[in-house]
This record gives structure tokens, C-alpha cells and sequence, in this order.
């Protein structure tokens, strides 16, 4: 059985690699990614945005709502610490009255 | 539970420090427009700073100065910050975060108005990165049972 998952993962990560074949050189400039918004964004960043930086200008206002969602995202997650960290009022008082030996 | 250290040289060199690391992660935040940057890695920083502060002086101390409740508050305030600059370019008559209307009330060209307005919505996810990482940082280390409860209702009540 473990010969057969080990053989899984290996021939699976033979075919992925055997998948990047055809994926497009580093920094390839005909590239799709390269050809479709990215010159543009490139182009017309500092004098639409002027801002010098094009990371800041795509990710804070070409790409303003997806860095929306991340912040919420982090939001969320504080949230959910806090949901799931921190003990009820009532919980407390339990344990108050329950360790009188404490003070 | 964290508390005060005895050692004064910890202390010490962290009264130097954080002033210096809340400092250089105002830079990161504002200098986004023109380095690396931004408001998650600036606010990380600061964040960083309080959760040195609560390692070094306690929690007592740094419920002083940054309580959980405080935190969760800024946490919220930055998104709405955020989302406020939004609906504000919405209300003006544009798409939501377009900040080139914003030019109207900051009286500047449009180009300069969308740097503004990526600088105000940085400032936003900076002071919820901070308020967050604080949060998780102080839920974790007290494991959620807050002490001295007991104070915070006598001085609500």
C-alpha cells in the first residue's frame, strides 16, 4: 500500500513537472500575462496614479477591491481568534467562584 | 502569561527600540508610493512593536497602553477607513474606489488625487494589520482568559 501511494505522488509530481514544459520562460515578454494589462499598467501608471511605484499603484488602485478583501480577510481572522479565544463572561465568573483558594 | 521582566537590560533596550521600529514602520507605510512597501508590511512592523512591548513590560503594562479592546476597535476602524474612502469616491459620482473623483474635495488634478487616495487607503489597511496582529498576539498569549476583570467592572459599574 505504501508502495502504491509513494508511486502516486511520484508519478504525479512527474506529470506536473512534465506540465511545466509548456509554461511561458521567466520574464518572457510575449508571454500572455505580459502582452494583455501588464504594459499598460506599466505605461500609464505615473501619470495616472503618479505614483512611482506600479506594485503600490496595481495593488491599491487598479486592484483596489481585491486588496479590499484581503484587509478583510486579516480582519477576519483577528475576529476569529477573538471568537474562539477568548472565554465568555459567564465561563469567567465559573471560574472565579470555583478557585477561591487563588487569592 | 506574559509579565514583567526582571532583567533591565531587556527593558531597557526595548524602551530604545521601539521607538526606532514604530518610526521606520511609519516610513514603510508613507514611502509605499516610492519603495517597497506599504501598509501590510507597515503595519506588521508596528504591530511588532506592541507585541515587543507586551513581551518586554508585561501584560499589565501593555493593557496600559494598547488594550484589547482598543485593539479590536482600531482593527475595525482601519477597514472602514478603507471602505470609507470607497463609498466617499462613491458618493461623489464615480465607480467604488476610483479615487480620481476624490480631486474634487482635495482640490488637486486627478492623478494626484488617486495618490492620495492610495496613501489614505494604505494608512486604513496599516492600522488594521497592526490592531490584528496585536489581537492574535495577545489572545494567544493569555490564552484568552483575560485578568483583572474584575477592575473593568468596577469601573464600568
Amino acid at each position: 500500500m505504501r508502495v502504491l501511494l509513494i508511486l502516486t505522488v511520484v508519478v504525479t509530481g512527474l506529470i506536473l513537472i512534465y506540465g511545466t514544459q509548456d509554461m511561458p520562460d521567466w520574464g518572457d515578454p510575449n508571454s500572455p500575462p505580459s502582452t494583455h494589462v501588464s504594459p499598460r499598467y506599466l505605461e500609464k501608471t505615473l501619470a495616472e496614479t503618479a505614483t512611482p511605484n506600479a506594485v503600490t499603484s496595481v495593488l491599491a488602485d487598479y486592484r483596489g477591491y481585491d486588496t479590499l478583501g484581503e484587509t478583510t480577510v486579516i480582519f477576519t481572522a483577528g475576529v476569529s481568534c477573538i471568537l474562539i479565544l477568548r472565554t465568555r463572561k459567564k465561563q469567567k465568573k465559573v471560574d472565579q467562584n470555583s478557585n477561591p483558594d487563588k487569592t | 502569561m506574559t509579565r514583567l521582566t526582571d532583567d533591565i537590560i531587556i527593558r531597557a533596550v526595548a524602551r530604545i527600540m521601539i521607538p526606532f521600529i514604530q518610526i521606520y514602520a511609519l516610513y514603510v507605510i508613507m514611502h509605499g508610493h516610492h519603495s517597497p512597501g506599504g501598509g501590510f508590511q507597515g503595519g506588521v512592523i508596528l504591530g511588532a512593536s506592541f507585541i515587543l512591548y507586551l513581551i518586554t513590560h508585561g501584560l499589565e503594562e501593555a493593557r496600559a497602553r494598547m488594550s484589547e479592546l482598543k485593539a479590536g476597535i482600531f482593527s475595525a476602524s482601519g477597514l472602514l477607513i478603507y471602505s470609507g474612502i470607497g463609498l466617499l469616491c462613491l458618493i461623489l459620482g464615480s465607480n467604488f474606489l476610483d479615487y480620481g473623483r476624490l480631486s474634487l474635495i482635495l482640490k488637486v488634478i486627478p492623478a494626484q488625487a488617486r495618490s492620495l487616495g492610495i496613501l489614505g487607503v494604505e494608512i486604513g489597511v496599516g492600522i488594521t494589520v497592526m490592531a490584528v496582529m496585536f489581537s492574535i498576539f495577545f489572545d494567544i498569549s493569555t490564552g484568552g482568559i483575560i485578568p483583572e476583570d474584575e477592575e473593568i467592572k468596577e469601573e464600568n459599574g
